[in-house]
């Protein structure tokens, strides 16, 4: 394997500056992150480059930190560079007021459906997706379910007469 | 109106194409999912594809749930192939928790993996088998699968959704019957396997059904996101089980089979020969597993008390059993806070598990990269212009689990 963690994280400060910031690597895997706009910049960038190919789009998804404000949302890139077996995680955050991203189905045809996937559970807008509609839930829902704000029924809860089902009712 | 245009006579009808709604619930679909076809008599425009209809919010419910709760909702993803969803998942825990499995452990996993990845090839391309009219073959290995369902059975107690094994191992060592049934499974099946490819492989109506439809070629399989065989049929020998080795699959000699033009019939094969390896990597690690002998011979989990849930006898019996077990119920185990994204070679592909911990009992956020779901998208780009009949074999082919669609 020839290319390497430092190397990327090389490459990339040197084109981007100080846009690509907060390097980690979690168990050995290279994460960092750019402000949203700089999104496809750096997937292109990562994609084009002779060295780095990160050509496979291997799972986009987002994640919601209701208590970052102003960084609400993270976009989270996983991509793979098949020819050195190299992985690496781009993240790009974005504020609950404007959830605005690009889409990157224009790079990756593999990003279509996670997008939808994506914009239905958390409502990211996914700008130039040329068909940003629900995938899993119904058109006419009105909220974002996988927002932290939307809790899951309490399980303790004791209102519900549910014999059938083991809760409530008299043993 | 283009000058090129055709006039009509008077009177006669103007060229239409119908729409055609196949599915949800259609019996050649198996599963549940739409395809609104647009057809020029029995030629395929343009598709769309609708998902959801099994949807049950398996990453929400996931963050309500301690990791040992988790596990059988993986077991519904890829219902066909339910113990190697479960094992990536453990894996996911242990790579986060830092656990780290014996050689044993890893071998009996690998075992039960294999065996998962045939019955799951197994339904595949008997059921391509089916879509081309051939239900013989199909019923035939069904009593294969089933064989293969009572090993299942006997390691766990479950056959089709089986939530085996814990984080750290298994629930119990296997049992003698548990290997005579892999021993006899690993003496029967390649005669019947061999049999089940004499059917089709060289069939001429099999093959004329199957060359050269449903095809994608390598570059737009990558750019769509494939992975296993789907993706090794068109041409790229990508497998996760090589590429970033888990469970010791560094020990194991075996090959990945590709094909070349990624139709229904590459797929066929591709499926057809990675069961010859997987049959392959079962006997090696069969043979391994029999080289422990005597206390080697009793590990079936890592000595990770404050993770492994333990056995029921001893929380009955054993102070620090019981402990443990409270512990891991009630969810007060430490849980390290971390990022962490494993991989496995799934039946259909890489099944990645994207896992946010922030030291919670539950995880913060939990995403499933389902390979299903990533490739169905293709559908379109594989079937345009084709014959309708050909839809329905390239979406047998392509392996397309309803459960695992929609998470």
């Amino acid at each position: 394997m020839s290319l390497t963690n430092e190397h990327i994280r090389e490459k990339l400060t040197e084109k981007f500056g100080e846009l690509v910031s907060g390097f980690e690597e979690p168990y050995g895997l290279l994460s960092f992150e750019a402000p949203k706009e700089q999104n496809l910049k750096v997937l292109n960038f990562l994609y084009d480059d002779e060295e780095l190919k990160f050509r496979f789009l291997t799972d986009l998804c987002a994640v919601h930190y209701p208590d970052q404000p102003g960084r609400e949302f993270a976009v989270v890139y996983h991509l793979h560079n098949l020819e050195d077996n190299i992985r690496l995680r781009f993240k790009v955050f974005a504020p609950l007021s404007q959830p605005d991203v690009y889409t990157a189905s224009g790079l990756f045809s593999a990003a279509n459906w996670q997008e939808r996937e994506t914009y239905d559970f958390y409502g990211i807008n996914f700008v130039g997706h040329p068909n940003l509609k629900r995938i899993m839930n119904v058109e006419e829902m009105d909220y974002f379910p996988l927002r932290k704000e939307f809790p899951l029924e309490d399980q303790s809860r004791s209102d519900k007469d549910d014999e059938m089902f083991g809760r409530g009712g008299t043993y | 109106m283009s000058e090129h245009h055709i006039k009509l006579p008077e009177g006669s009808i103007e060229k239409t194409t119908s729409t055609l709604n196949l599915g949800p619930t259609h019996p050649a679909t198996h599963g549940v999912f739409q395809n609104i076809l647009e057809l020029d008599g029995e030629r395929i425009v343009s598709t769309e594809q609708t998902v959801g209809y099994i949807h049950r919010a398996f990453e929400k419910l996931a963050e309500r749930r301690p990791l040992y709760q988790i596990t059988p909702i993986t077991d519904r993803l890829n219902y066909c192939s339910s113990p190697l969803n479960n094992m990536g998942w453990h894996m996911t825990c242990e790579k986060l928790l830092g656990v780290k499995t014996p050689k044993r452990v890893d071998y009996l996993r690998i075992i039960i993996m294999e065996l998962a990845r045939i019955s799951d090839h197994l339904i595949c391309n008997s059921i391509v088998g089916v879509d081309a009219g051939a239900y013989t073959g199909f019923l035939y290995v069904m009593q294969y699968r089933e064989l293969i369902y009572e090993i299942y059975e006997e390691v766990c107690g479950s056959r089709l959704t089986t939530n085996i094994g814990r984080i750290g191992g298994f629930e119990r060592n296997f049992n003698d019957i548990a290997f005579q049934k892999l021993d006899k499974f690993l003496k029967e099946y390649p005669r019947v396997l061999r049999e089940f490819e004499n059917l089709f492989q060289r069939n001429r109506i099999f093959m004329d059904r199957t060359i050269g439809t449903g095809a994608i070629s390598a570059e737009r399989a990558l750019n769509y996101g494939f992975t296993g065989p789907n993706l090794r049929a068109a041409g790229v020998d990508y497998d996760v089980r090589v590429h970033t080795p888990y469970s010791s699959y560094e020990d194991f000699e075996f090959n990945i089979p590709v094909g070349t033009t990624g139709d229904n019939y590459d797929r066929w094969l591709v499926r057809g020969k990675e069961m010859w390896e997987s049959l392959s990597i079962l006997e090696q690690a069969f043979r391994k597993v029999q080289d422990f002998k005597g206390t080697e011979a009793e590990v079936f989990h890592a000595d990770v008390p404050e993770y492994y849930l333990p056995e029921k006898k001893d929380v009955y019996t054993k102070m620090e059993a019981l402990i443990y077990h409270f512990k891991i119920i009630m969810g007060e185990t430490k849980i390290p806070v971390g990022e962490v994204y494993h991989s496995i070679e799934a039946a259909n592909g890489e099944l990645g598990f994207y896992f946010i911990s922030d030291g919670g009992r539950t995880p913060y956020r939990l995403h499933f990269r389902r390979p299903c779901f990533i490739y169905y998208q293709a559908f379109e780009e594989l079937v345009k212009g084709g014959m309708l009949s050909d839809a329905i074999m390239t979406m047998s082919s392509l392996n397309l689990i309803a459960g695992e669609l929609d998470a």
